[in-house]
């Protein structure tokens, strides 16, 4: 991708104050950080508390999305149907909706008095609401559309000749798709994966609606700057810091796929 | 936000966005309205008394606008302290007032203007039979309380603590507007908020504690410096705890001092 041509001199103020209104949030952040006792809030114990729940979920709800939208990228990357573009909707719908929104959905849904909330947990003993298999859930049901489109667009951009070639030599679909497709798809599946984990670290309106606040349980990295915020804004800003740096070490190993080398 | 009066211009919005917390913004609404604005803040179990509270001063003061904001008194707490002009606070409690006292951000001294008392809210009829406290630390009810630092979830614990009963809360409720809407979705059994809480709602019935067990909570007020309209603000803290205000919150179910 090569830069694109010099901008207006005029339109240099404009683009200063919009680095200004995306700085000056993250330099509040870094001027009310208790710095000296910044050693002491990590080692809390709800901090790191907070942390392992928040990287175990995000981990669990990332596992997720792969294991169960790969498949569905696949199917939607194959067709054009209605049914396709219908699908495609619904895949969409949480990434434009208010988590809050997802959230309370989920609840009708999971809840105990939810459609299929209730027949799970008298026929299976499985409870979502309140328990870290909500956490999961609400992370992946926010987080699996970034990945289904990331790599549903890897598949699309894919050469349908490799697979062909390995088709006319004698390989099943099974063995195309995994020997042939796969290997082909890995950049699209580490961003998939990577952006749909940040998203389900970042999570907070439908986890604390559907899944509560209780530390060790269901309070994530998010849900604890919220809760730490009322009563020891210190620790909050400390938690805010460490989630801008992982985000952002994100975006940093993202950077090839999204802005690809000039 | 729920009771919320607050309205917001899309002109104060932009640039106000980056560096003031969102519910700040209400203070340049409606310019065509000329008149006075009080900014009251008020604990969320003091939304539907004042709600009538705002309307009933309202009426009286032609002219005026009361923007009523509700929310647990320590997001409240933490709101002002951040800056947000408001020219009353109610709390629930008065250690959430002393830590705005102790800011200088109140304008003379708070007074207490009503008491409240605690009740285990249950679904409509009480279907799993609740009786007590005690029955709360049966394994096969979900109970939520306010997280321990907001008045709700600071006296419920102090009530079973007397109570000499241990309760595992499934999860820490920011008010206890949130408490009594996780118990009518029917996703926990019980909850323990203020009597007003499960009076002034439908979809829930409560049980009220006994004598013995039950905590007295007690809820001052005050005038704020940050606001823009000091004189209003005592006009309406004036209001409430007169004779009309003080009939207002009795209906619903508060004990005036």
């Amino acid at each position: 991708m090569k830069p694109a041509a010099r901008a207006p001199t005029a339109l240099w103020v404009p683009a200063a104050l919009a680095c200004a209104l995306f700085l000056l949030p993250l330099v509040g952040l870094c001027w009310r950080t208790p710095w000296p006792q910044l050693g002491d809030h990590l080692a809390s114990e709800a901090v790191v508390q907070a942390l392992a729940l928040s990287l175990e979920c995000s981990a669990a709800a990332a596992l997720l999305a792969l294991l169960l939208g790969l498949p569905l990228a696949a199917w939607l990357a194959a067709g054009e149907s209605r049914l396709h573009a219908a699908v495609r909707v619904l895949v969409t719908l949480p990434m434009v909706l208010p988590p809050v929104v997802a959230g309370v959905a989920l609840l009708l849904a999971f809840g105990r008095n939810g459609l299929v909330g209730g027949p799970l947990e008298a026929w299976l003993g499985v409870a979502f609401p309140f328990t870290t298999a909500g956490v999961v859930l609400a992370e992946a049901w926010v987080a699996m559309p970034f990945f289904v489109l990331t790599v549903e667009g890897g598949l699309r951009a894919l050469d349908p000749r490799y697979a062909a070639a390995a088709a006319t030599l004698g390989a099943g679909p099974w063995r195309v798709f995994r020997t042939v497709t796969l290997p082909m798809l890995a950049p699209a599946l580490r961003a998939g994966l990577l952006v749909a984990w940040a998203r389900a670290l970042g999570e907070f309106g439908a986890t604390i609606t559907f899944a509560g606040n209780l530390a060790g349980h269901t309070r994530t990295m998010p849900l604890a700057v919220y809760t730490a915020l009322e009563t020891s804004p210190e620790a909050a800003i400390v938690l805010s810091l460490l989630l801008v740096l992982v985000s952002a070490a994100v975006l940093f190993a993202l950077r090839r796929q999204w802005f690809p080398a000039r | 936000m729920k009771g919320g009066r607050v309205r917001r211009s899309p002109i104060t919005t932009t640039l106000g966005l980056a560096l003031a917390l969102p519910l700040t913004l209400g203070a340049c609404g409606d310019e065509a309205v000329a008149g006075r604005r009080v900014v009251v803040f008020a604990a969320a179990s003091l939304a539907p008394a004042f709600g009538e509270l705002a309307t009933a001063y309202e009426r009286r003061h032609a002219g005026t606008r009361v923007e009523l904001h509700c929310a647990g008194t320590p997001r409240l707490v933490l709101q002002l302290r951040e800056g947000a002009p408001a020219d009353v606070l109610a709390s629930a409690d008065e250690p959430n007032m002393a830590r705005v006292v102790d800011r200088h951000l109140v304008v003379g001294a708070p007074v207490v203007f009503a008491r409240n008392r605690l009740a285990i809210v249950t679904a409509a009829g009480n279907p799993r039979g609740i009786t007590g406290l005690a029955d709360l630390a049966r394994a096969d009810l979900r109970v939520v309380l306010c997280g321990p630092d907001v008045p709700a979830g600071r006296y419920a614990r102090q009530a079973l603590a007397g109570a000499r009963v241990a309760v595992s809360s499934v999860s820490d409720e920011p008010s206890v507007q949130a408490v009594v809407a996780k118990v009518r979705l029917g996703e926990v059994d019980a909850g323990i908020v203020y009597r007003t809480d499960v009076a002034a709602r439908e979809g829930v019935d409560m049980v009220p504690l006994p004598v013995e067990h039950d905590v007295v909570a007690t809820y001052p007020i005050a005038v704020l410096a940050s606001g823009g309209d000091r004189e209003g603000g005592a006009a309406f803290v004036a209001f409430v705890t007169s004779a009309d205000g003080q009939a207002v919150l009795r209906r619903f179910g508060f004990e005036v001092p």
